[in-house]
């Protein structure tokens, strides 16, 4: 029915209008001569700008379109706005670093907008084939943009590894989908969930699905054992594109894990939660502790991505408790903004400090940057304590609210298992630290306005809302997901 | 607006934030204008020690409850309620004043003795006193464990910046063994936050009910943290390397303040939180405490190097600090605040006198002198009044401190008190006896007999700064030392609660 389609056109009026943008922005660049590409950065981030507009001019009830397959819901709004201001701060860190290391093309910026309308979507998705096409709009271009920077070697190692292993995953999610649809006769998460209510499931085959299902978001947020590709996607990839990334890619993941199964598999919670809990305890470990031997600053935020995601994860383990599962959703969402802003402010600096043929890139680099380069090394600094988790950083207050989480679901050994690796990370976190400021160096720092900007703008932020930090909370508590 | 304005300007909420003021005008000095720095800084630490005054003189002694206590509602969302709670009483007020002493005096001490990056120097150590103002006066757990972590940040950098030859060594050691504990200590808070329903330190003591292993966990769980920070033997070695490599001030501020947040700690979360817990756990917290009072003085007299030797004595020092709180009676808990205060007094002054050598001769080495007295009278004399004054010579301020622990803990040793024996007091007693064997021989070796070594001849003696800088603490030295009873009024209503609170709850029983 006409109608029925103007609504569901209205619920994913904000992707519409940015994937159109994109499309044009890629036609428009045609014409945008080879020296003003700044012209189609500035474009593209209009037309997030506008999308976010978009947004909260429409926040309010929520909508669902195209008979449930999208939900858009406070949930779903929460983590589109995240996307756009990950978005924004992305273009503002890639326009002048793409310059200088020759590799700017508009078709970069057009492909940032189609993955961030995937991204989006995947935080609305309310069915599982939904799911799988986000993660497809939001995967490709993001395997094009790991290898743009050809003809460098490890960027277009860090494509293919990116594209095989992610298909690879796909596959999994697929195959999950397949066990879950033939388990409860529907691919639709509010049917599944009626199917459940009713008893009419096979459990065996929807507690496969759900397994693989795990498996296949699993990798794309790089949890272990599904994180062998980080390090050196991360570091192949062009910088400004891995800071998009581990934002991006971990919000979306993030935002399908917690609607599919806070919402679909509570049933199979008591087979589901020792697996979490495991993957949880593994990444943790694992990423802080492999952490330790990195060199390069790039590798380095890859195993802290890593672990971050571990966190995030454990605050997951308790998702079929009722009353902790509101918990598990707010502190997610809170702690992905945390890390988005702590994200930008640690990528900015190191897209200052890094310069062409990837030199700048090792730790011994960053020293002496206390001295020269005071303002950076202040936002750094911010940045390796709001990691650690702590205060006054919104970090340390993210932390907290995860710590609650697991704690409330009472599961006391992930959190010990929490907070020792959180201070196992304290030391290569500081070990930046401590050659910025007690280590002497004449660091080579590219000056760019926006680089700054993000840089303050972020560690300004990521202290200012640890200390006013009551509405971030509100707000993502409020952020909960509907079913219908 | 106005009760904004009200807010601001409350006592509390501007003893714990005016140094930020310092830190805004500095942020804006250039890296040259390093007197101004110096100048800024002062005088910002000296209007907060003014504004702590004010606190003092608001501040009815014969009160035992929280006082100028602000209150406001902070992160409001159901099941969280964290509050913006300052609060003072008797407990902390000695602490508070401590603290807002000893900042002015090391940022005095740092005159000549810091030239590099003079800035920054005076932005961490203003930062450092936010914190450490506002660890004594939080009264809710997540605002306290805030200002507590936040702390380590700014020392951290003090020591690794400005610090000895070994100093990236030690402040990441400092840095990581103290969050050790702390992190611990934020799983009991989150626990307690959770399953008691508060974060406010008043409204968890008003509730209590909570079962008595459990309590040991919880207890544990903030000992860690606290216990790493006095430090207490077996969690000390931090100490010797973190001491050593700061600079002066940082040294000053670490014995004389941040290690006092430890034994507080203990005595306004432990004990009134987890009463049961504390009274089983007490003769073990004691024979830790005893342990650190022989080991600390035997290792101190091993020394050669005059600063490790005072940052041992501060394990042995603070080892009869919480002897007495674990005495768990009103003479021990007064007694071992009343030591906190003393330790910072004199061991802070202990350092900065190691410091006015160190400037001169660059050397810690005790062999490297001999004879000082006699090229250096004055500093002579002043040293040997805070090296009596350490070592607990009765007129000092020493002596009152280490006389009430023991009486506190040799009261608690009745069969049927806490304790339960008579050892620890006695074993702590002999304590005594070493401090006075290393510190005397301390002053033997830099300052008595003839001058032997050719270095020695032409030294200065103290100048008005330097004595400027041990003034206050000479004063105090012999004001608690002839006349504490002020001193003891300060805190007694609020210790008397405390350990009436314990008795109730021994005798309540298990829940």
């Amino acid at each position: 029915m006409p109608n029925d389609l103007w609504l569901s056109i209205g619920a994913i009026l904000p992707i519409i209008v940015l994937a159109v943008w994109a499309c044009l922005l890629l036609l428009v660049d045609l014409f945008i001569p080879a020296q003003r590409k700044g012209w189609t950065a500035s474009l593209a981030a209009v037309g997030l700008l506008i999308t976010l507009a978009v947004i909260l001019s429409r926040l309010g009830q929520s909508q669902s379109g195209f008979g449930g397959m999208v939900m858009v819901d406070n949930f779903a709004n929460f983590l589109s706005v995240l996307l756009l201001a990950s978005g924004l701060a992305a273009i503002a860190l890639s326009h002048d670093y793409l310059q200088r290391t020759g590799i700017e093309r508009g078709e970069y910026y057009v492909l940032l907008l189609f993955s961030i309308s995937g991204m989006m979507l995947m935080g609305m998705a309310s069915d599982l084939i939904m799911v799988f096409l986000a993660l497809e709009l939001l995967s490709i271009p993001l395997y094009v943009l790991a290898g743009i920077a050809v003809p460098r070697l490890n960027s277009e190692e860090a494509a293919i590894k990116y594209f095989l292993l992610g298909a690879f995953a796909s596959g999994f999610l697929v195959y999950g989908t397949a066990l879950v649809y033939g388990a409860s006769g529907s691919t639709s998460i509010a049917k599944i969930v009626q199917v459940i209510q009713v008893n009419q499931h096979n459990l065996t085959l929807l507690l496969a699905g759900a397994g693989l299902i795990l498996v296949g978001l699993g990798f794309k947020v790089a949890v272990a054992p599904f994180h062998m590709w980080t390090p050196d996607v991360y570091q192949g990839a062009p910088s400004s594109v891995t800071a998009f990334m581990a934002v991006g890619a971990k919000a979306a993941g993030f935002a399908a894990l917690l609607r599919i199964f806070v919402l679909a598999f509570p049933v199979v919670s008591l087979d589901m939660t020792p697996v979490l809990w495991s993957v949880a305890a593994l990444t943790m470990i694992l990423g802080n502790f492999v952490a330790i031997a990195q060199k390069n600053i790039k590798r380095l935020l890859a195993y802290s991505s890593i672990a971050h995601a571990g966190y995030i994860l454990m605050a997951l383990t308790p998702y079929g408790q009722s009353n902790v599962s509101a918990d598990s959703v707010a502190s997610a969402l809170f702690y992905l903004v945390a890390y988005a802003l702590t994200n930008f402010a640690a990528w900015a600096v190191v897209i200052a400090l890094e310069q062409a043929d990837e030199r700048g890139l090792e730790l011994s680099d960053y020293a002496g940057l206390g001295r020269k380069q005071p303002a950076l090394a202040a936002a750094m600094t911010v940045a390796m304590l709001s990691f650690t988790g702590v205060p006054p950083t919104l970090g340390f207050v993210g932390k907290f609210f995860l710590f609650r989480t697991v704690i409330e679901g009472g599961f006391i050994g992930l959190a010990l298992i929490g907070v020792l690796t959180s201070l196992v990370s304290a030391y290569y976190y500081l070990r930046v630290v401590v050659i910025m400021y007690m280590q002497e160096g004449e660091p080579v720092v590219r000056r760019d306005g926006w680089l700054y900007a993000t840089a303050f703008v972020s560690s300004i932020g990521v202290v200012a809302l640890s200390i006013f930090a009551g509405p971030l909370i509100a707000l993502a508590s409020r952020a909960i997901l509907n079913l219908f | 607006m106005n009760s904004l304005l009200n807010n601001l300007l409350h006592p509390l909420t501007l003893v714990t934030f005016f140094p930020l003021v310092g830190v805004l005008i500095i942020l804006f000095l250039k890296q040259e204008q390093k007197n101004a720095a110096r100048w800024v800084a002062l005088i910002t630490s000296l209007i907060t020690f003014g504004l702590s005054l004010v606190v003092l003189a608001y501040f009815n002694p014969s009160y035992p409850d929280l006082q100028e206590v602000i209150n406001l509602p902070w992160i409001p969302i159901a099941q969280w309620e964290i509050r913006y709670y300052l609060g003072v009483d008797g407990l902390s007020i000695l602490l508070l004043l401590l603290t807002t002493l000893l900042t002015p005096i090391s940022i005095l001490s740092t005159w000549t003795a810091v030239e590099d990056r003079v800035k920054d120097f005076m932005l961490f150590f203003l930062l450092l006193e936010v914190g450490m103002v506002g660890v004594f006066l939080a009264q809710d757990l997540f605002l306290f464990y805030i200002f507590w972590e936040f702390t380590l940040v700014p020392m951290y950098f003090l020591i690794g910046i400005w610090g000895g030859p070994r100093r990236m060594y030690a402040a990441v050691k400092f840095f990581l063994y103290t969050m050790a504990g702390s992190i611990l200590m934020l799983l009991a808070i989150l626990w307690l936050g959770i399953y008691q329903g508060s974060f406010q330190v008043p409204d968890l003591i008003a509730k209590g009910g909570i079962p008595a292993n459990l309590q040991i966990w919880l207890f544990l769980a903030f000992a860690a943290a606290f216990a790493i920070k006095v430090p207490m033997w077996p969690l000390h070695s931090w100490l010797p390397d973190a001491h050593v490599e700061a600079p002066t001030a940082g040294s000053v501020i670490l014995a004389g303040v941040l290690l006092k947040m430890g034994t507080y700690g203990f005595v306004r979360f432990n004990l009134p939180l987890f009463p049961q817990a504390a009274v089983q756990l007490a003769p073990w917290m004691a024979v830790l405490a005893v342990i650190g009072i022989l080991y600390g003085a035997a290792v101190s007299y091993a020394q050669k190097d005059v600063k490790k030797l005072v940052a041992y004595s501060s394990v042995s020092h603070l080892g009869f600090v919480m002897l007495g709180i674990f005495a768990l009676n009103s003479q021990g808990v007064q007694g071992g605040i009343l030591q906190m205060v003393n330790h910072g007094l004199s061991t802070g002054a202990l350092f900065l006198i190691v410091g006015m050598i160190y400037e001169r001769r660059h050397t810690r080495d005790m062999d490297a002198f001999g004879g000082l007295w006699k090229v250096m009278p004055i500093y002579g004399a002043l040293t040997l009044i805070v090296a009596l004054s350490s070592m607990g010579l009765p007129g000092l301020n020493g002596f009152v401190g280490e006389f009430t622990i023991l009486l506190g803990s040799w009261g608690a040793g009745q069969p049927g008190g806490p304790l339960g024996s008579h050892w620890y007091a006695g074993l702590a007693a002999i304590g005594v006896i070493l401090a006075a064997v290393y510190i005397l021989l301390m002053f033997q070796k830099m300052f008595l007999g003839p001058v032997t070594k050719d270095e020695n001849r032409n030294l200065k003696d103290l100048n008005w700064r330097e004595i400027i800088t041990l003034l206050p603490l000479l004063i105090l030295i012999f004001w608690i030392g002839l006349y504490p009873k002020p001193f003891f009024m300060l805190m007694a209503p609020a210790v008397d609660k405390l350990v009436a609170a314990l008795q109730t709850a021994v005798v309540a029983g298990v829940p």
